[in-house]
């Protein structure tokens, strides 16, 4: 071998160089985060023509362009009536869908009521201006100026559609039905099913738990079950674990429960009507129901972003998202109850408002829509509420 | 033309020899030059992200806003230790990691030799692309298949059935069955890789000299691809170590992954996801220091 | 060498075991790629082709396909230059922290994908306040692709001994002749098994892909969303199963390459060619 020495070389000085320097840049900037201002701006007055593009974040489905299936789409034609090139990016989450909103990089998204409140808190979102979009006028008044879009009389966003958490059992293994929840929540009946019970994979599953012990254990004083002090929510948090040792599975994408109902490995729990729809269709005996004590649900808004670059498109896709064809056809190919009234008489399937319960006030007046819990109470016992990290700790408690 | 150096010297040196010449005799400047674009990246870039994300773990959510809270404190590490589940899914992930390495290593061992010792060279050609096919499949796929395959009405309970078996319940079992499967081919090329390097009079010397195949591979092969084994295992254990995917398909059960994941999507709790991602880190590293040690680098 | 007949035996029953475990679960996966029904039902109600048609009609299916392939071409490329840049470093010259850079080359593999895209992420997105896209997921992937590069190319350095370096510049080449025709065609099959490993390794990454795409979907993004749909769930089967059959190529050609034994013969003509030039 060659004369090698070792030499005291460039390259030690080299790595202490580059450490020190990013440290410097570590210790000067990373103060970027601040740029949701905490002031509203205003809404838009009018809406311009299209930017050509639209960037929005949306729950599969609710967005088809037809590189699913060709036959449906609804997508191409907004693209070809206003020029918006559409860029969907699909959220699996809520939590998703807010991490993504916070990069700053899309002008929209179809939020859960349990993603709207951070987003405007984190001012994340602009105010919307529901006079510019002509098909809200047509929108169920239920749906209007709720707590999940409306904050101090200034709306946030176009409602999309509604749908509940329905509790769903095999005809042939449960007998007789269901009308609690105490089928999946009492210690004494879960356990006729142990090892198949399943629950919606997801913190905000806590509120179920809490709808539950509102009803049967009243001393608690559960009014909202969004908002649990200390000893409503570790009650909650005890419910579920004890809970969890009749469950099989979670699931957390609705094709794990119509797979896991069909192959028998679960036999009773939370489920959306889509999935019983899909498990109906490939005759699999089942049947869901909407137990005595109400039921969670959840209530959609487009949302707009604050560092939108293309406004006006985004007011043009929510217009047309909500116009009574397109409505219909979301909510029939997802699976739930539209916004517009008017498109009941639009959907294929003649009584798919029927079905889902889209005129049915009643029927949503027992469910309790998703809402991201805060520390605020909003009521009297102030600022003693669990937030939603500590709905996460809690839930990775009860996991396990 | 006459061979440089020999001779009357050309008039003009070419571009390529005068920048030659600058670096000549200088070593320093030649390493540098080398060095300079990965070393950037991976220190200053790489490390430099780590370093950061790390120094989160330090900060904790603020109460109120939830927003990230710049102060320096051990909070989410207190949580983490004084609570009991995060301690046990540790425990847990480290486990399943290690009983993970070790099937790997059993059900590679044989093929492996089989390929480097045994197999002619065509079927040796065989054998390694039918073993490095499947790291081509996706993996998201295979872990789905694996859902089916050990679901009630699934295959093996099919299988099983006719002899009166069936699937065992169990989420570590199916994690542990799952994932023993996925990181199978990166335990095997190492190990056969090794085993090829084990020179064959080795092998025969042992036998004259009147050691029976046990003996052989006792105290000849084993010792000889234990370093190749533990560069194996640096895959499977890190893969097992990390992954929030399969657990999340496969079973209810959760992994530091998981834990990590929900917290950095769901709760925007970057604090003490990052905390919680310290611990398969910290184990990596040593684990990667004492593989080293091994000699298991040389083998990769 | 010499089995005897109990351990032959026991050994092709081993590679059998291992073989069956590792091929049973893809068969189930393109037993379903046929199957009729949506919900992968088994045993499977009936067969079809009906699913490979719909994949090829598949937008997204080709686009995300096309986005891996740009991809990985691209991390490839990357990660060749910076782990050849550091395995020549490392194999011949002697400096201060020398053994640390394989240590600190394997990181990025070794440590979680969660971490690595959770590090990047936050580094992409606040330090350098750039938008997430094809430039963050390809700078992502070679990170990590650089090890099986390096690894590769430095294993072959290490069996080429540096005197055929030596006697290069001892016959009047200087050091860019050297290196092109001495030490690059040494290397050459070494890097292109490195390259191919890292394509595989970047083509099927999700993890860290998660953290670091913008709107752009590689192949396992697109599955990763599609394995929720059930009317997507046969064609990702299809996909799969496509796949694995085109791949078998790309692994051959890796393994034929990284058999080359002795580089001598090679050399020797490169050194003739190199002192043959004017």
């Amino acid at each position: 071998m060659s004369r090698l020495r070792a030499h005291p070389a460039w390259a030690p000085l080299l790595i202490v160089v580059g450490l020190a320097l990013f440290m410097l840049v570590l210790a000067g900037c990373g103060d970027d985060d601040d740029d949701g201002d905490g002031d509203t701006t205003a809404a838009l007055t009018e809406v311009g023509p299209g930017e050509g593009e639209l960037n929005i974040i949306c729950w599969a489905g609710y967005c088809e362009d037809g590189s699913t299936d060709p036959a449906v789409d609804w997508v191409t034609d907004f693209e070809n009536e206003t020029g918006c090139q559409v860029n969907v990016k699909i959220g699996n989450t809520s939590d998703e869908m807010v991490t993504l909103m916070r990069t700053g990089q899309y002008d929209g998204v179809s939020a859960s009521g349990d993603a709207t409140g951070r987003l405007i808190e984190g001012g994340d979102v602009d105010p919307v201006n529901v006079d510019l979009v002509p098909n809200y006028a047509d929108i169920f008044p239920a749906l209007k100026d709720q707590p999940h879009n409306t904050v101090d009389g200034v709306n946030y966003g176009i409602p999309h559609g509604r749908g509940a958490n329905l509790l769903m059992y095999n005809t042939e293994q449960v007998k007789p039905a269901p009308t609690s929840w105490g089928a999946v929540f009492d210690p004494a009946e879960a356990s006729k099913q142990t090892g198949k019970v399943t629950a919606y994979d997801s913190p905000i599953y806590i509120a179920d738990a809490a709808l539950y012990l509102r009803e049967h254990n009243p001393e608690l004083g559960i009014e909202n079950v969004y908002e649990l002090d200390e000893e409503q929510f570790n009650a909650a948090i005890d419910l579920l674990k004890q809970q969890r040792q009749n469950v099989g599975e979670y699931w957390s994408d609705y094709t794990k429960e119509v797979e896991a109902f069909a192959n028998g490995d679960s036999t009773i729990g939370t489920t959306w009507q889509v999935i019983t729809n899909l498990l109906q269709d490939e005759d699999a005996p089942v049947e869901n129901t909407l137990p005595e004590e109400g039921s969670t649900g959840w209530s959609d808004t487009w949302m707009l972003s604050s560092e939108a670059e293309h406004p006006n498109c985004m007011y043009l896709w929510m217009d047309h998202v909500v116009s009574p064809e397109v409505n219909a056809q979301i909510a029939e190919y997802f699976g739930e109850a539209p916004a517009n009234e008017k498109s009941c008489a639009l959907t294929e399937v003649k009584n798919h408002c029927e079905i889902f319960h889209a005129d049915d006030e009643e029927f949503f007046d027992q469910i309790e829509y998703w809402t991201t819990p805060t520390k605020d109470c909003g009521d009297d016992r102030g600022e003693v509420c669990k937030t939603y990290d500590e709905w996460v700790q809690g839930w990775t408690e009860v996991k396990g | 033309m006459e061979a440089a150096g020999v001779g009357e010297r050309p008039q003009r040196r070419s571009a390529g020899r005068r920048l030659a010449d600058l670096f000549h005799g200088r070593r320093g400047a030649q390493v540098a030059a080398f060095l300079a674009a990965p070393l950037t990246w991976l220190v200053v870039v790489y490390l430099g992200s780590l370093a950061i994300l790390f120094v989160t773990a330090f900060w904790h959510l603020d109460d109120f806003t939830g927003e990230i809270e710049r102060g320096f404190s051990f909070e989410n590490f207190q949580t983490l230790i004084e609570q009991d589940v995060y301690r046990s899914i540790a425990g847990r992930t480290i486990g399943v990691a290690a009983l993970v390495t070790v099937t790997d290593a059993l059900l590679a061992f044989p093929i492996a030799f089989y390929m480097a010792k045994v197999a002619s060279p065509r079927v040796q050609g065989l054998l390694v692309v039918a073993v490095l096919m499947p790291l081509w499949s996706s993996y998201l796929v295979k872990v789905y298949a694996w859902r089916t395959i050990l679901s009630e009405e699934g295959a093996l309970n099919w299988a099983l059935g006719p002899i009166g078996l069936s699937t065992p319940d169990g989420d570590i079992f199916r994690l542990w069955l799952v994932m023993s499967y996925l990181w199978l081919p990166f335990m095997v090329i190492p190990i056969y890789a090794g085993l090829e390097r084990i020179p064959d009079s080795l092998l025969s010397a042992s036998q004259d000299l009147g050691a029976g195949p046990g003996t052989t591979f006792r105290r000849v092969i084993l010792p000889l691809a234990f370093p190749a084994v533990v560069a194996g295992s640096i895959f499977t254990f890190s893969l097992t170590l990390g992954d929030f995917i399969a657990p999340q398909l496969v079973s209810s059960t959760q992994f530091i992954g998981n834990v990590v994941y929900t917290n950095v999507g769901i709760a925007n709790n970057l604090p003490l996801a990052a905390a919680f991602a310290a611990v398969p880190v910290i184990v990596m590293i040593l684990y990667l220091l004492m593989a080293r040690r091994l000699g298991a680098f040389e083998q990769l | 060498m010499r089995l005897s007949r109990r351990a032959a035996i026991l050994l092709r029953v081993g590679t059998g075991i291992t073989l069956a475990f590792i091929y049973i679960p893809l068969i189930v996966i393109a037993i379903y790629a046929f199957s009729e029904s949506r919900l992968l039902e088994w045993p499977p109600p009936g067969l079809t082709l009906d699913w490979f048609e719909k994949a090829f009609e598949n937008e997204g299916a080709r686009n995300a396909l096309w986005t891996s392939g740009k991809v990985g071409l691209a991390a490839t490329a990357l990660a060749l230059l910076l782990g050849t840049l550091a395995s020549i470093a490392v194999a011949r010259y002697r400096f201060f922290g020398r053994e640390t850079i394989s240590f600190l080359v394997i990181l990025p593999i070794a440590l979680p994908g969660i971490v690595t895209g959770m590090a990047l992420n936050a580094t992409y997105t606040q330090i350098l306040a750039i938008d997430l896209g094809l430039f963050t997921i390809v700078t992502a992937h070679a990170t990590f692709c650089i090890v099986v590069v390096y690894n590769n190319v430095i294993a072959r350095l290490r069996r080429m001994s540096a005197s055929f370096e030596e006697a290069s510049a001892d016959l009047g080449a200087h050091p860019w002749q050297t290196f092109r025709f001495v030490t690059l065609p040494t290397m050459r099959t070494a890097m292109v098994a490195g390259a191919l490993l890292a394509f595989a390794l970047s083509f099927d990454e999700i993890i860290v892909t998660t953290f670091t795409a913008g709107a752009d979907q590689t192949l396992p993004i697109w599955i990763f969303t599609n394995l929720s749909r059930p009317n997507q769930l046969p064609i990702v089967n299809v996909v799969a199963v496509i796949v694995i059959l085109l791949s078998a190529i790309p692994v051959y050609l890796a393994h034929r390459l990284t058999r080359e034994e002795s580089i001598s013969p090679r050399g020797g003509t490169a050194i003739a060619e190199s002192t043959a030039v004017p």
